[in-house]
């Protein structure tokens, strides 16, 4: 039989559990509401147009798209062969103490607060950055235009530099998993039929995992595309697409915690509540694109023994 | 045992909130915020009283005002008619201190160079790319400068600083007002972004070859190199306390500034003040505050402290190179603070 | 190329990608302790910030309003996430408990600094006050998606024996719930919960525009506090060399609390979740 507290019970937690929902909801009917002035008033062309001009109130939000998608796909392609060369090595390669030690290490940089990474940033990697990777780059590669223009350490290549590290730990914590979901026989097949360590690899461990790598490679974007105060304190904070990763860039989440406490209009204001619903929206589709890739791969094979 | 624990902090944060003692909260310009810093520091220790300022520039200081987050704004830029009514009508702007924006930039062994009002804007229209421009040597026989890019960094935030900054460029640059403009959030041509001042501050330090406009003490506590700027008179002059000083007394010459200041309106201007030391980008400070103050306990407090700021609090200026008021703008300020209603 | 070099070259990668992977750490830690260290002392732990060009002063006013922007965190995140995870786990097998379960995901992935949005214009615009409150409010939804998934999965490990043989003593289920399975499920519980704390601790974004920032001592909760990170963000990005000391010597405190739980938890349970 139920009792009453039994009942009590439930709906108490259920209350509780409920109200994860609302607060979703309620965060973006709150956020549609408040930049309505700035959605009516530039329509969906705010997306499209790169003028950013508080002095005649005219706003457009490609500039800080432009910005938010280049660092963080500057992060992936740095931080995607070491993420993966680190997974490897602590799943295929290692089979000594040290990886224990290499894997804590790699965890811990998940846990540093993103403002030491700034501080880190504007004190160590921009100057190292302007100093010796800028010079280096356009060295050897100037007659791309990416690698063009006046060396600073306050860039879209620091910015890219510092995500990279701050998703290098979600990359490769979530492609070890997947690596260890691969089935034992297929390494032993690969192995008997008289395969080298790297033919294993390459056959049985990152054909299988292919899928649930790109999910963490998604996720690992997810995380860089929301970052704000690393990238605010080195990314040189200028909204404008520039065609070099020298130049200084702007991010959604950098402009919003630069700008929001003193929005100088009301459509100001309302201009960056909606680059914060852009923000939301890009961060909440890339991480479910990711979520299901990855739970498709380990939902379907079971972890080795 | 999670209840337990959830109890401990709500008890303890209970008893935290019933042990507060009245703190006026304000927030707004970071020009004198250093000395905002120190006067509030000092006014705790003479009477007990906490007044929190936090820099976040001149537009969050009237936004937030208007908004109603904090009691007190403050700005360098002044209120415009319309922002008053959308702050309630009764605002009161009270002058503290002036100061000297300073260009400032970081070139290694380049002292003391001169600039005018036409190289200055071209270089922040980003027409002069370079530090060895044929205008910039024009301007500085016997100085070498080196083959190096120029860094420009200005403000990200809405700012007071920009804001007279900028006026002092559309004045004296037509292609500048045409093109930019004036106001506490521009359009910058070229570029990057600090925030506050310590943020454009923080830029030049960094980075070599950049160049940016502070307020002095930014720039001077921190070693930065500024720049002589070439005022009206044609002389090339340095941020200093007294030049700020000329500049203030040049501005006051003027029948128009002085009928403002005698009918209680402070919202006067300082930019590119006349006579021969005035250095040329000189700017008030305001403190913006409601003349109806609707908390008695909070408006007594914030009513002695700004008379205490503008008398006893100006011999605090000097040290960290703000100039202190002119005494004829002094007294209209104090009897401006006492008709404060509360 | 003979399949020994390309085995080799294979080898030489990964022992190289594993090694400039961890460079960073190594430079940052390292950064942070010679710079900080200087700084520390016990001023540090318990003076009030001074104006510059005043020696001496500390961040303790900032150090304590963490502690309590965090243990409002706390309040908010913790029923939410604990009683949310647990009707999960119980009872979420069903529609709703998909939609709840979808929404605690989605809510995960929100940035940090839009929740701060959030918070300023529920709580701060109606309060018309920056306040401790707010900030916690914001840190508190930060804490609940990884409070409940670490709850359901907790509970869900406990076997359902446990849950029968509760029962079969007559107890009433709610309490076989809190007494037994809740007790069991706790050291789990608990060290997610101590990782989202961890994890807060070190947010930024969300607290610029909500606890704002207090040059004093500050122990109620509607008023505007400091805390760590904000005070290590405004010093940092100071021109003046007296304040980036204070920025290494406030970011080695902030490093030694966060690692340190982060180390010590994991040293204690073997499973490790990220949220």
């Amino acid at each position: 039989m139920r009792s009453a507290g039994d009942a009590w019970f439930k709906r108490i937690a259920f209350a509780f559990a409920a109200s994860i929902p609302v607060l979703l909801l309620a965060i973006i009917v709150l956020l549609v509401k408040q930049s309505w002035l700035s959605i009516h008033t530039f329509g969906a062309g705010f997306i499209i147009s790169s003028v950013w001009d508080p002095l005649a109130d005219e706003y457009g939000a490609l500039p800080f798209i432009y910005g938010t998608l280049v660092s963080s796909i500057i992060a992936l392609i740095i931080a995607v062969p070491l993420g993966l060369g680190c997974a490897l090595y602590l799943s295929e390669v290692s089979r000594s103490k040290t990886k224990e030690y290499i894997a804590v290490m790699v965890e811990l940089l998940a846990a540093i607060p993103s403002v030491v990474y700034g501080l880190w940033g504007i004190f160590v990697l921009g100057p190292w950055i302007a100093n010796v990777v800028q010079p280096f780059l356009r060295s050897i590669f100037g007659f791309l235009p990416i690698f063009q223009g006046p060396y600073s350490g306050l860039s879209m290549l620091s910015a890219g530099v510092i995500l990279a590290i701050m998703v290098l730990p979600t990359i490769t914590a979530i492609s070890r998993e997947v690596f260890n979901s691969v089935p034992n026989y297929l390494r032993e097949s690969a192995l008997a039929l008289g395969a080298t360590k790297w033919e294993t690899v390459k056959i049985a461990v990152l054909g299988p995992a292919r899928s649930g790598i790109v999910g963490a490679v998604i996720l690992g974007l997810g995380r860089a595309l929301g970052e704000t105060m690393a990238v605010t304190m080195v990314i040189g904070n200028r909204p404008e697409i520039s065609s070099s990763v020298f130049a200084p860039a702007y991010t959604l989440a950098s402009v919003i915690a630069n700008e929001f406490a003193e929005a100088v209009s009301d459509i100001n204001l309302a201009v960056l509540i909606e680059l914060g619903l852009v923000l939301l929206f890009i961060t909440v589709v890339v991480n479910g694109i990711a979520r299901l890739m990855v739970w498709r791969l380990t939902s379907k094979v079971k972890a080795r023994p | 045992m999670i209840k337990k624990a959830l109890g401990v902090i709500c008890a303890g944060l209970l008893t935290a909130s019933m042990a507060s003692a009245v703190v006026i909260n304000g927030a707004g310009a970071t020009f004198p915020y250093p000395l905002y810093l120190k006067l509030n520091t000092e006014y705790q220790k003479a009477t007990g009283k906490q007044i929190n300022y936090q820099g976040i520039g001149s537009g969050g200081g009237i936004r937030q005002f208007t908004a109603g987050t904090t009691d007190f704004g403050g700005t360098d830029a002044a209120m415009t008619e319309k922002e008053i009514a959308d702050a309630g009508g009764d605002v009161l702007h009270i002058p503290t201190v002036m100061g000297a924006v300073a260009v400032s930039y970081n070139l290694p062994g380049v002292k003391d160079i001169k600039l005018d009002a036409g190289v200055l804007a071209d270089i922040f229209l980003g027409k002069i790319k370079n530090w060895d421009h044929s205008a910039i040597a024009a301007l500085n026989p016997g100085v070498s400068f080196p083959n190096k890019p120029i860094l420009v960094a200005h403000r990200s935030d809405g700012s007071g600083t920009t804001d007279i900054f900028t006026n002092y460029l559309a004045r004296v640059s037509t292609s500048w007002a045409a093109k930019v403009g004036a106001g506490k959030a521009v359009k910058w041509p070229v570029g990057v972004g600090g925030k506050g001042n310590a943020g454009v501050a923080g830029v030049i330090k960094v980075n070599e070859g950049a160049i940016g406009y502070v307020e002095l003490s930014y720039a001077m506590e921190n070693g930065l190199s500024v720049a002589l700027l070439k005022n009206r008179a044609g002389k090339f002059i340095r941020p200093t306390l007294d030049s700020t000083s000329a500049a203030a007394a040049g501005a006051l010459e003027a029948e128009k500034t002085r009928k403002m200041v005698n009918s209680g309106d402070f919202r006067i201007s300082l930019c590119n003040a006349p006579g021969k030391d005035s250095y040329p980008i000189v700017g008030l400070t305001w403190l913006i505050v409601h003349k109806n103050q609707k908390n008695a306990e909070k408006g007594k407090i914030l009513k002695d402290y700004l008379r205490w700021v503008v008398t006893t609090g100006q011999k605090y200026a000097p040290e960290l190179l703000y100039a202190p008021l002119p005494e004829t703008v002094k007294n209209k300020v104090v009897s401006a603070i006492d008709g404060i209603k509360i | 190329m003979t399949r020994n070099i390309k085995e080799k070259i294979y080898l030489l990668i990964v022992f190289a990608f594993t090694l400039i992977a961890v460079i960073p750490l190594i430079s940052v830690i390292s950064y942070v302790f010679l710079q900080g260290i200087s700084a520390i002392n016990w001023d540090f732990f318990t003076r009030l910030p001074v104006p510059f060009g005043d020696p001496g002063g500390g961040m303790g006013n900032a150090i304590v309003g963490t502690f309590i922007v965090v243990g409002l965190a706390c309040v908010v995140g913790l029923p939410i996430g604990i009683f949310g995870g647990i009707w999960l786990a119980l009872y979420g097998n069903n529609k709703k408990g998909f939609v709840i379960r979808y929404a605690a995901d989605v809510l995960s992935s929100i940035p940090t600094i839009v929740i701060g949005i959030f918070a300023y214009v529920l709580i701060v615009l109606v309060m018309k006050r920056f306040s401790a409150l707010a900030g916690g409010f914001a840190l508190g939804i930060i804490m609940i998606p990884t409070v409940t998934r670490t709850t359901e999965e907790m509970v869900k490990m406990v076997p359902r024996t446990l849950f029968e043989a509760g029962l079969a003593l007559g107890l009433p289920e709610w309490k076989v719930i809190m007494r037994i399975i809740f007790r069991t499920a706790w050291s789990g519980i608990f060290t997610g919960i101590m990782l989202s704390v961890a994890r807060i601790t070190g947010e930024t974004a969300p607290l610029l525009f909500t606890a704002f920032n207090s040059m004093y001592w500050n122990f109620a909760v509607d008023q505007p506090t400091a805390t760590m990170t904000v005070q290590i963000y405004n010093y940092a990005i100071s021109p003046f060399a007296q304040w980036h000391a204070k920025a290494w010597a406030g970011s080695l405190t902030l490093m030694f609390i966060v690692l340190g739980v982060t180390l010590l938890v994991r040293k204690f349970s073997r499973r490790v979740h990220y949220g």
